[in-house]
């Protein structure tokens, strides 16, 4: 069994994605990427991977069929999200509401409304050299995100190490990123923004009960406040990203840094290994690597 | 009265710290951080919460297990993972539709309204700042944005304040599209690395579908200055005006984190980002007050 680790920050911005490509890239094999971030995914601009299949992610909306709806209003009456409406009789579906639940259907005692589909956005699955590339973009204009996160989950194996890049913030799309994974690392920046979103995202990962550790990224570019925070509530700091020009200007190009940097790989492969060492310690099993 | 929205499509380009910059320098205006997953732009200033309400939003299903037969329709027809094997309702993955009260025949499930999040109206040394704190795995960020705009837009009213500064969330979805509906400019602060470009031209797609006039700022752009010429360029091709370029300075993560205990982080900045701002306030003054 491998480990599924998700990459999360409160804050935007912090090196989410440098961190995800680098630990990937640093691992080599036996490694899949997952971009979970759907609104804005970044980790291809890094693999710049060759994508072999893409399936459009589809959900749930009901299908009217005119001829056996009565205009009874049931189905309006029981959703919860305004997405269907009777005018004069005739019911209309708004896509962008509807949250797919199938109450409608079920509320429906004339047999109109039927389960149809509608496109939100995509997977794209491929492969880097030897790393696996999976990424789930949302359509530009859709509201939606977790859907297409969803969409991520039954592509995730125990087989594989599984890095998962997440969205910033606490709400939603980044509970689908990371609730299926077995550790996560939250992405920090050391000042007053990247210690009152961290905190945030210490509370969420608390609440879903999953193992954490934190990387804090230009670390000797802010102040002690994040050092203090870890260590007063008991949080490994699992790496410190130095800042540098370079680094940024690295990034900037779509450039793997473990690629370039001397050191850099070692840096992350040693923090994997303190990943590995907190999972054993919760009881996971590892096998190989 | 006007309203402007900052965003950025990718996180961390530097909205909160550009956004509170500009309202330093803006006479007679109103903040309001729409970033309510996770909001910054009250540590900029030395903030004072005047006010605090709850943001109540959708439902949650709670399940009395005493009432339960167990016969496990409900777990059939949640489609959102929400009721395990136990049948607890996990409220995190609930979406409060509804759908297991529907199927329960022992009327084991109840919806109750779900307290979201809060928000707050806030003094600061530089004007009003409304803001707010979604819960954890809340959903509807949109509709907490669209909550403290209103409210902004009341304030704003009232005290005949002229402009309205969002500070936006980052991403392209619902807590985005909601923070530029109606508004009169958006501007997107971009940085000159790859991600930030492609970022860029999706939000920019969404601003335009919304036909929302949009400028760009290149923050950081010496950071790599042939990507930001770049940026220029494709900006002028799809004919947006790129209104600042900001360069990038290392000091700029202590004076974040040093704002709140001093009078004006703005005064504070390096120089050459000073200047840049204030020349950037500007253009977008005179923008705003032209359309």
């Amino acid at each position: 069994m491998q480990p599924i680790i998700a990459v999360a920050s409160g804050k935007g911005g912090t090196g989410k994605t440098t961190f995800a490509v680098n630990l990937a890239s640093s691992l080599e094999d036996n490694v899949v990427y997952f971009d979970a971030d759907v609104e804005e995914p970044n980790g291809h601009i890094y693999f710049k991977p060759k994508i072999t299949s893409e399936k459009d992610v589809l959900v749930m909306i009901p299908e009217v069929n005119s001829n056996l709806c009565t205009g009874c209003g049931q189905c309006s009456k029981v959703c919860k999200f305004n997405a269907l409406i009777v005018l004069k009789s005739d019911l209309i579906v708004f896509p962008e509401l509807c949250h797919g639940c199938g109450s409608c259907i079920i509320a429906c005692s004339h047999n109109a409304l039927r389960e149809g589909s509608r496109a939100i956005g995509k997977v794209n699955m491929g492969s880097a050299g030897r790393i696996g590339f999976i990424e789930g973009r949302l359509r530009e204009g859709e509201a939606k995100a977790p859907p297409v996160i969803k969409a991520l989950h039954p592509l995730l194996t125990k087989e594989k190490i599984q890095v998962i890049d997440v969205s910033p913030g606490t709400s939603c799309p980044v509970i689908e990123g990371v609730r299926k994974s077995d550790f996560v690392v939250l992405v920090t920046e050391p000042t007053s923004f990247g210690l009152h979103d961290l905190d945030l995202a210490i509370k969420m990962v608390k609440r879903l009960g999953l193992p954490h550790g934190v990387v804090i990224n230009r670390a000797d570019a802010g102040n002690m406040e994040v050092e203090t925070f870890c260590d007063q509530q008991n949080i490994p700091v699992l790496m410190r990203i130095p800042f540098d020009k370079k680094i940024f200007y690295l990034c900037s190009q779509g450039e793997i840094l473990v690629s370039h940097v001397p050191g850099l790989k070692k840096a992350f492969i040693d923090c994997y290994t303190k990943i590995k060492t907190i999972l054993k310690r919760r009881g996971f099993k590892h096998e190989g690597n | 009265m006007k309203e402007i929205s900052i965003v950025s499509g990718k996180g961390g380009t530097g909205k909160t710290t550009i956004s509170g910059a500009l309202a330093s320098l803006w006479k007679d205006k109103i903040m309001v951080d729409c970033d309510v997953d996770a909001s910054n732009l009250h540590l900029l200033f030395n903030t004072v919460i005047k006010e605090t309400h709850e943001f109540y939003s959708g439902l949650k299903a709670h399940l009395d297990i005493q009432m339960c037969s167990q016969c496990g329709e409900c777990k059939k027809v949640c489609r959102f993972e929400s009721i395990n094997s136990h049948y607890v309702i996990d409220e995190l993955l609930c979406v409060g539709c509804g759908a297991c009260v529907l199927v329960c025949d022992t009327k084991a499930i109840k919806l109750h309204d779900n307290l979201a999040g809060y928000w707050f109206v806030s003094e600061t040394p530089q004007g009003p700042l409304v803001h707010a704190a979604l819960g954890i795995a809340e959903d509807n960020s949109g509709k907490l944005v669209a909550q403290i705009r209103m409210q902004s837009k009341e304030i704003a009213k009232r005290d005949k304040i002229k402009t309205i500064i969002i500070d936006g969330p980052p991403g392209i979805g619902c807590p985005v599209i909601s923070a530029i509906t109606g508004v009169d400019l958006v501007l997107v602060v971009t940085e000159p690395s790859l991600s930030g470009l492609h970022d860029l031209q999706r939000i920019v797609a969404l601003v335009n579908n919304f036909n929302i006039e949009c400028c760009v700022c290149v923050n950081k752009y010496d950071i790599n200055e042939k990507l930001s010429e770049e940026i220029n360029n494709i900006c002028i091709s799809k004919g947006i005006e790129v209104v600042g370029n900001i360069p990038f300075s290392s000091q700029i993560l202590k004076v974040i984190s040093s704002a709140q205990s001093c009078h004006s982080f703005f005064d504070k900045l390096p120089r050459d980002i000073k200047i840049s701002i204030e020349k950037l306030q500007g253009l977008l003054f005179k923008k705003l007050t032209g359309l």
